[in-house]
C-alpha cells in the first residue's frame, strides 16, 4: 500500500430533471422573477458576421422528440475568438458566446438566434472548422451530453476538420451537420439530435 | 496560448448514461461509446460572468419570491465553496439553484402534484462565489415528493447545483441532498452513482457553526470540478 493521492474527486453529476427550466430558463417557462435572464442573447448587438438561426429537436431512442430539455452553446465569434480571458483576442462589445434554449413544450422544438462562428485555432496549430459547442441536459440523461454542430456549407473546412476526422465511422460524421436553408428571407440552420438509436448524433467525452 | 488542459473525466465515478431503475434514461441514453477528444479552445474556454449579470437578491430564496411574506418552510442556509481537484478555489463563478417548496411542489405547470404552491416562494436563485471560492444561499428546506418511476418513489429533499467553472468542460449539473434523509438509499436517481463514496459526496453536512441561531439552520456543501493539469515542460505547452 502506498501512498494516498490527495486530488479531491469531481462532485458527480445528476439528471437536470424535468424542472430544470424552473432553475435556468425561468422566463422561458414562464415564471417571472430575474430582472436579467442569462442565456438569451449569446451575441449581443454589435457582433459582426453572418446573422442565423439555428433550430432543431431532440430525439429519443423511440423516435419521439424530448419536449423537457436544455441545451447551452458555446462558440467563437466571426473571427473565431471566444469571449475568455484566453480565448484568442478580443470579441465585440456584448458578444458573450454563451446560451441557453429549452424547448416549446408542446413541439419539442427549440431555436436560437447567432452569428455564423469563425474558424477556430485547433491543437497543435490546426484549424477547426466553424463549429458550435452544445452542451444537453434533461430528465432521464445522468451527464449532460456533448456535441458539436458544423455547418453543411463549409464542406472544404469540414473535410479538414481534426475533430471530425477522429470520428473513425465517415457515416457518423454527418450526424454533426446542420443542413442550411432559409425561411422569409432568414438563413435557418436545422439540426436535429438523436440521442439513440438509428443516425445516433456522435456525442463527446470532452 | 491554449489555456490549461483538464484531468480527465472520471466516468466510473459519475453516472452512466444508461441506468434502467431510473426509467427515464432508457430511451435517453447513447448506445454508442463516447468519442475522446484532447481539449482545444472549444472545450477549454467558457463564459464569464459578472455582478452586473445578476441582482444581490437574486442568492435569497426567503425573499426573491416574497409575494406576501416570507415562505412557509425550514429556513436554511446552503453555503460551501467551489474547488477544483487541486483544492485549488474557483472564484468568480456562477452557481444557480432550483428547488421545490417546503411541502415538495415546484413552481412549474408540468408539476401536479396535490401539496400546494406557495405563494411566497419561487425556488430559484443564483449568486457569483467570491474570491476563496465561497458562495452563500437562504431558502427554505425542500420537501420530499413523489414522481412516477416505480408506483412508490419518493425524491429525496434535494436542491438541484448548476456551476459553470472556467472552461465549458468543466460545465456540471448535480443534486445536493441533506445529511440522515433515509430517502437517499432508497432513490433511483441517487442510486445511478455507482459509488458509495461518490453518493456521500452529494450529501451536505449538517454545519452548525453556520447557522444563525434562533434564525435559520446551516448546511454546507462543497463542489468539485475538475482540476486544471500543470505544464512542468515549457516545450510542451499542452500539458505534461
Amino acid at each position: 500500500m502506498g501512498q494516498t493521492l490527495d486530488y479531491l474527486k469531481e462532485t458527480p453529476s445528476q439528471t437536470a430533471g424535468p424542472y430544470v427550466h424552473i432553475g435556468l430558463a425561468p422566463g422561458a417557462a414562464g415564471f417571472d422573477i430575474y430582472d436579467h435572464e442569462l442565456g438569451w442573447d449569446i451575441v449581443g448587438p454589435n457582433a459582426k458576421g453572418e446573422r442565423i438561426r439555428i433550430e432543431g429537436r431532440v430525439i429519443d431512442g423511440t423516435g419521439a422528440p424530448i419536449k423537457d430539455v436544455m441545451l447551452e452553446a458555446w462558440q467563437a465569434n466571426a473571427a473565431g475568438i471566444y469571449a475568455h480571458p484566453e480565448g484568442g483576442g478580443d470579441v465585440e462589445d456584448g458578444f458573450r458566446g454563451w446560451g441557453r434554449v429549452i424547448t416549446d413544450f408542446a413541439s419539442g422544438e427549440w431555436a436560437f438566434d447567432t452569428v455564423k462562428p469563425g474558424p477556430v485555432t485547433g491543437r497543435c496549430g490546426t484549424v477547426m472548422a466553424p463549429h458550435i459547442n452544445l452542451w444537453i441536459v434533461a430528465r432521464g440523461i445522468n451527464i449532460g451530453l456533448n456535441t458539436r454542430m458544423y455547418f453543411d456549407d463549409e464542406a472544404e473546412a469540414n473535410a479538414k476538420d481534426p475533430v471530425i476526422n477522429l470520428i473513425e465511422w465517415e457515416n457518423r460524421r454527418q450526424t454533426l451537420i446542420a443542413t442550411r436553408g432559409t425561411r422569409d428571407g432568414q438563413v435557418v440552420y436545422r439540426f436535429d439530435i438523436r440521442i439513440q438509436g438509428d443516425n445516433e448524433t456522435v456525442f463527446f467525452d470532452i | 496560448m491554449t489555456p490549461a488542459e483538464l484531468y480527465q473525466r472520471n466516468r466510473e465515478w459519475h453516472p452512466p448514461a444508461y441506468a434502467p431503475d431510473y426509467k427515464t434514461s432508457v430511451a435517453r441514453s447513447p448506445r454508442n461509446a463516447l468519442l475522446s477528444l484532447q481539449g482545444s479552445m472549444s472545450e477549454l474556454t467558457g463564459p464569464t460572468f459578472g455582478h452586473n449579470d445578476i441582482d444581490p437578491l437574486d442568492n435569497d430564496l426567503i425573499r426573491n419570491y416574497a409575494q406576501s411574506g416570507d415562505p412557509i418552510g425550514e429556513r436554511i442556509i446552503v453555503h460551501g465553496r467551489v474547488l477544483d481537484e487541486n483544492a485549488r478555489p474557483v472564484p468568480n463563478t456562477l452557481v444557480e439553484i432550483w428547488q421545490a417548496n417546503a411541502g415538495g411542489r415546484y413552481r412549474h405547470k408540468k408539476d401536479t402534484y396535490l401539496a400546494p404552491i406557495d405563494p411566497s416562494f419561487g425556488g430559484c436563485g443564483r449568486t457569483l462565489t467570491d474570491a476563496d471560492g465561497q458562495y452563500v444561499f437562504r431558502t427554505v428546506k425542500p420537501g420530499a415528493y413523489p414522481w412516477r418511476n416505480w408506483v412508490n418513489n419518493w425524491r429525496p429533499a434535494h436542491i438541484h447545483v448548476s456551476v459553470f467553472g472556467a472552461a465549458f468542460a468543466q460545465r456540471l449539473i448535480t443534486q445536493m441532498y441533506f445529511e440522515g434523509d433515509p430517502l437517499i438509499a432508497k432513490c433511483p436517481i441517487v442510486q445511478t452513482i455507482p459509488d458509495k463514496r461518490a453518493v456521500d459526496q452529494l450529501v451536505a453536512a449538517l454545519d452548525l457553526n453556520a447557522t444563525v441561531p434562533l434564525d435559520s439552520i446551516a448546511y454546507k456543501f462543497d463542489i468539485v470540478l475538475r482540476g486544471h493539469r500543470s505544464t512542468f515542460f515549457e516545450n510542451r505547452p499542452e500539458g505534461n
